[in-house]
């Protein structure tokens, strides 16, 4: 009985997360503040949901079940790196950023 | 700095435990037999893999490590909820700007670590390590690196630069020992 409040609590954190992440996608002005959603409250959102499921898992007949650690470890090493190439093909392309964006002269041209 | 591995036939510790540790997640079993076999396979991909890889620092205090391992985990958890309250918050209130932080580190690994944890950490996000290799003459030094990063909500540059350096460059230089 309380691992499924345990459970409830962490999907309903991760899916406010995610929903959080994906409204800035929808939101913000331009390309490079949108890179903030995904590359951030997305990754702990997907962490809560795969919390949830370990524990779901190890109160069912399946038993305990690790993978989830396993692909959380592997989400939190590619989310940096795919925002990383996002953001460096968006210098090339020369996105436009903002007019309010600070230190736009600090991109050197590549 | 070590680029080596203290023993010949376990030439990257880390990378071999990590192999040990995936392979008994990814079968879900901790089982002898899993256990040798992980073992078998932690020790012998390295030694073949080894001569096609890049020499990279290897970590010279594992403490450290994890510690800083947890430091950025809680630091993860404290951006995401910064960051969500921000995209929240008016698009107005948003201060963006571009900031070159200057870094001392000069490997490869560090560099991609500290920008993974920049990247993952306090509403920036980190988009170019400057110089550009590429656009460097032929046979010059590469002088002072900069981290180009871009930022959500600036509040004080100088302050934000210190707080990287401090929270997450230190420990990595001390770890690599570079």
């Amino acid at each position: 009985m309380i691992s499924e409040w345990i459970v409830s609590a962490f999907l309903l954190f991760g899916g406010l997360f995610i929903f959080i992440g994906s409204l800035g996608l929808i939101k913000l002005p331009d390309f490079y503040m949108r890179l903030h959603g995904p590359t951030k409250a997305t990754t702990l959102g997907m962490a809560s949901i795969l919390i949830a499921a370990m524990v779901f898992f190890a109160n069912s007949e399946h038993g305990l079940s690790v993978k989830e650690i396993l692909i959380t470890v592997f989400l939190l090493i590619t989310a940096p790196i795919s925002g990383y190439m996002l953001i460096k093909s968006a210098l090339h392309h020369k996105l436009n950023a903002t007019e309010e964006t600070k230190g736009l002269d600090k991109i050197e041209k590549d | 700095m070590r680029l080596q591995g203290q023993f010949k036939w376990l030439p990257t510790p880390i990378f071999s435990l990590f192999l040990f540790v995936v392979w008994l997640l990814l079968n879900n079993s901790a089982s002898i037999g899993h256990i040798l076999l992980g073992t078998i396979l932690a020790l012998s991909i390295p030694l073949i893999t080894f001569s096609f890889r890049d020499r990279q620092p290897t970590i010279i205090k594992p403490s450290l490590a994890l510690k800083q391992l947890f430091i950025v985990l809680y630091d993860i958890v404290v951006a995401n909820i910064e960051v969500a309250l921000l995209i929240l918050g008016a698009n107005k209130k948003l201060r963006p700007a571009f900031i070159k932080v200057p870094i001392d580190l000069t490997h490869d690994l560090p560099i991609t670590i500290l920008a993974s944890c920049v990247s993952l950490t306090p509403g920036t996000v980190s988009a170019d390590v400057y110089p550009i290799k590429e656009n460097l003459l032929e046979g010059e030094q590469i002088g002072q690196r900069y981290l180009l990063i871009h930022v959500l909500d600036l509040d004080d540059e100088e302050a934000l630069i210190t707080l990287i350096k401090q929270r997450y460059e230190m420990p990595l230089k001390e770890i690599f020992q570079c």
